[in-house]
């Protein structure tokens, strides 16, 4: 007898959620033996990961300060994904956005209508966004050069290139030397909402649900599908496959771009280290465990925001390092990766395994 | 020493674990599998190899211990993406969060209970693997850097070339670029594939581990956090750099290692020249990147050089 995998037609639906609750049980109970392992009590632990990150208000209002930038970069590597263009550039996506909102918000307000001054710092961190994306969607297009490596080597010059610009030329004269631009000025400043978290987290939802609507009803959705799903056939249908993969990034971008601008204009009110906390890479997370549908990046990014939070409380509280929320994190992809074999294959035994014909080892 | 010499001897020194981790990589792209969590095996390397060396007292099951950790942790990821076909780039980031996030957990509970400071790795000094000087050869102008290393520099000298013949001059070697190239075909022509893309993910992983372990018992003796520093992602740069062979991946190192030593020795002291410091560390990221459009431009017109064909794709045998 041996074992055959047969590639689905569409992913299974009720694979697609059992995977990920299994999994999630699962990185519970491996970190809890772990964690049992260093004497340390897991129930415990857990109770005050979950008690910081949604057992008070305060607490849930950070664990969304955290999920917005989640979401705006999970949607962006979501729509790059269905692409089949691996953007692991979201962070330097969002640094570079920063870079651009800041330019708008402290350059720009001495002789801008103060009320656009928002706007147009938030429009400016797109358009950033969007155009560092932009070039390794061209360089992929045009001569067929890796994205994966390009976005991933772009992140660095954009975090340097940030760190240029506060250490250097835009450092605040007020602030005795100390690193980061100036503040801005309120007029730039995003409004929150729920107790810490911006304005953000209502972009976040409007845009989840507009881009669900455009990739699910649209007539460009469905070519960006096709496109994603087979290049060679999109092409003989008529399909556009350069410009429309152009586009598709740059739209990846400037939602990126946007998460970095609400970061900007939201939370620090000013460009200093601290922009670039890795929410790019957790992005690529928080899109693939939500199979790149729009609507569950939501609450697979309220998830993700809670564990970074839930390791902040376990720092204080337990005085265990908040790394192990990214234990954590690591913890729940393996059996996800694992069980992604069942969501896009289903597997039979097959008797024939003693015939000649198929003699030769079980490839899997 | 003159300036040249101790920046060459600075930038050998700092290059050492970026050399290990580029060699192990390349074999492990050379079989097709892309592995993004390099930064947590060699946080996870140098970690192990500090924590065993610190309580036995003995370097070379520091080294050991460093080996074993990056293979079983390659051996995870040639599990999920070759056994499981999962995706390469999420399950690389996967280990990179588990070893960032495991190593600095390991760093506040692996330490001696009735230290200053209980239960932590930070601050401890354990064994370390210190320059041997090579009496007569290191006193050459310049060239003499490359005699005032370590044993795990030394050692490299010959990894190198070795790494370079197994490649392209054993039978073995070929397998392993047909692997990466085209699986297809290889099967056909009776390699195994599926036990190629383990074992070269596995050896590189052991080869990271030890990158790791340079860092943490010779190049900064000792646990802090963050060891790594991004060296990890700056390996996956070195990869491409040296186009995925092993005897270039000294020149990606030199050229990463010495601009972190010429970084160090501008801050030291007042030159006249004054290049913004973000500018001079964003040139091989920069240079990356141009490496990789020329070589894909190359590709193209010649197919002499470059990836393995297969490279970040799962390979399925049977499709029915």
């Amino acid at each position: 007898m041996k074992l055959h995998f047969e590639k689905r037609k569409s992913p299974s639906g009720t694979v697609q959620v059992l995977v990920p609750v299994v999994s999630f049980l699962v990185s519970l109970l491996l970190t809890g033996l772990m964690l049992a392992a260093f004497k340390v009590d897991p129930v415990a632990t857990y109770l005050a990961m979950y008690r910081g990150a949604f057992g008070s208000r305060t607490g849930f209002g950070y664990t969304l300060v955290k999920a917005i930038p989640l979401m705006l970069t999970g949607l962006g590597v979501s729509v790059a994904f269905k692409l089949r263009f691996w953007n692991i550039g979201a962070e330097g996506q969002l640094v570079m956005a920063g870079v651009g909102a800041t330019w708008v918000a402290i350059f720009w307000s001495a002789w801008m209508p103060q009320s656009l001054l928002l706007p147009a710092a938030l429009a400016m961190g797109c358009v950033f966004g969007a155009l560092w994306a932009g070039i390794p969607a061209i360089l992929k297009v045009t001569i067929k050069v890796d994205e994966t490596l390009v976005t991933l080597m772009l992140n660095y010059v954009a975090i340097l290139f940030s760190q240029f610009l506060y250490y250097g030329p835009w450092i605040d004269p007020k602030g005795q030397g100390f690193p980061g631009s100036a503040i801005f000025p309120e007029a730039a400043w995003l409004p929150k909402v729920f107790g810490p978290a911006s304005m953000g987290i209502v972009f976040a939802l409007i845009l989840a649900v507009v881009l669900w609507i455009v990739m699910n009803r649209t007539k460009w959705g469905f070519e960006l599908k096709v496109i994603g799903a087979n290049p060679a056939s999109a092409r003989y249908q008529g399909i556009a496959v350069g410009r429309n993969i152009i586009l598709g990034i740059l739209l990846s971008g400037a939602l990126c771009g946007l998460a970095g601008a609400c970061e900007v204009t939201g939370i620090g009110h000013r460009l200093q280290e601290g922009l670039s906390l890795g929410y790019g890479y957790t992005a690529i997370i928080v899109a693939w465990m939500a199979v790149l549908n729009p609507l569950a990046v939501i609450p697979v990014a309220i998830l993700m925001a809670g564990l970074l939070v839930g390791g902040d409380a376990v720092q204080m509280r337990m005085h265990l390092p908040k790394a192990m929320s990214l234990v954590l994190q690591g913890m729940i992809l393996f059996p996800m990766l694992a069980g992604s074999l069942f969501t896009e294959y289903t597997v039979r035994r097959s008797h024939k395994a003693h015939t000649p014909a198929t003699a030769k080892e079980g490839g899997a | 020493m003159d300036f040249f010499t101790a920046i060459l001897t600075a930038t050998l020194r700092s290059g050492t674990s970026l050399v290990y981790a580029t060699v192990g990589e390349t074999y492990t792209e050379r079989s097709g599998i892309l592995n993004l969590g390099l930064e947590g095996m060699m946080m996870m390397g140098g970690t192990a190899a500090f924590i065993v060396a610190y309580y036995t007292n003995d370097l070379a099951l520091g080294l050991m211990a460093a080996m074993a950790v990056g293979g079983l942790m390659a051996a995870v990821h040639a599990f999920l993406t070759v056994t499981m076909r999962a995706n390469q780039v999420v399950s690389g980031l996967a280990l990179t969060l588990f070893g960032t996030g495991f190593a600095s957990f390991l760093g506040k509970r692996m330490g001696p209970a009735d230290g200053i400071n209980p239960y932590q790795l930070a601050g401890l000094s354990g064994p370390r693997f210190s320059p041997v000087p090579i009496p007569g050869l290191s006193g050459i102008p310049v060239l003499g850097a490359l005699f005032r290393q370590d044993i795990l520099t030394y050692a490299l000298y010959l990894i190198i070339p070795l790494a370079w013949f197994y490649l392209y001059k054993t039978r073995n070697g070929l397998n392993l670029r047909a692997v990466g190239d085209d699986p297809q075909t290889a099967d056909a022509m009776g390699v195994k594939v599926f036990s190629v893309k383990y074992l070269y993910t596995i050896l590189g992983g052991m080869l990271v581990g030890l990158g790791g372990a340079h860092l943490s018992l010779s190049y900064t003796p000792g646990w802090s956090e963050n060891i790594t520093g991004g060296r990890g992602w700056i390996v996956i740069a070195l990869v491409i750099f040296s186009m995925w062979n092993p005897s270039r991946a000294i020149w990606g190192a030199l050229i990463f290692g010495g601009i972190t030593a010429l970084q160090l020795s501008l801050q030291a002291q007042e030159t006249p020249i004054n290049v913004p410091a973000p500018f001079l560390s964003m040139m091989p990221y920069l240079m990356t990147i141009l490496v990789l459009v020329a070589i894909t431009w190359w590709e193209a017109l010649s197919k002499r050089v470059g990836a393995p064909a297969s490279l970040g794709k799962s390979y399925m045998r049977e499709e029915k």
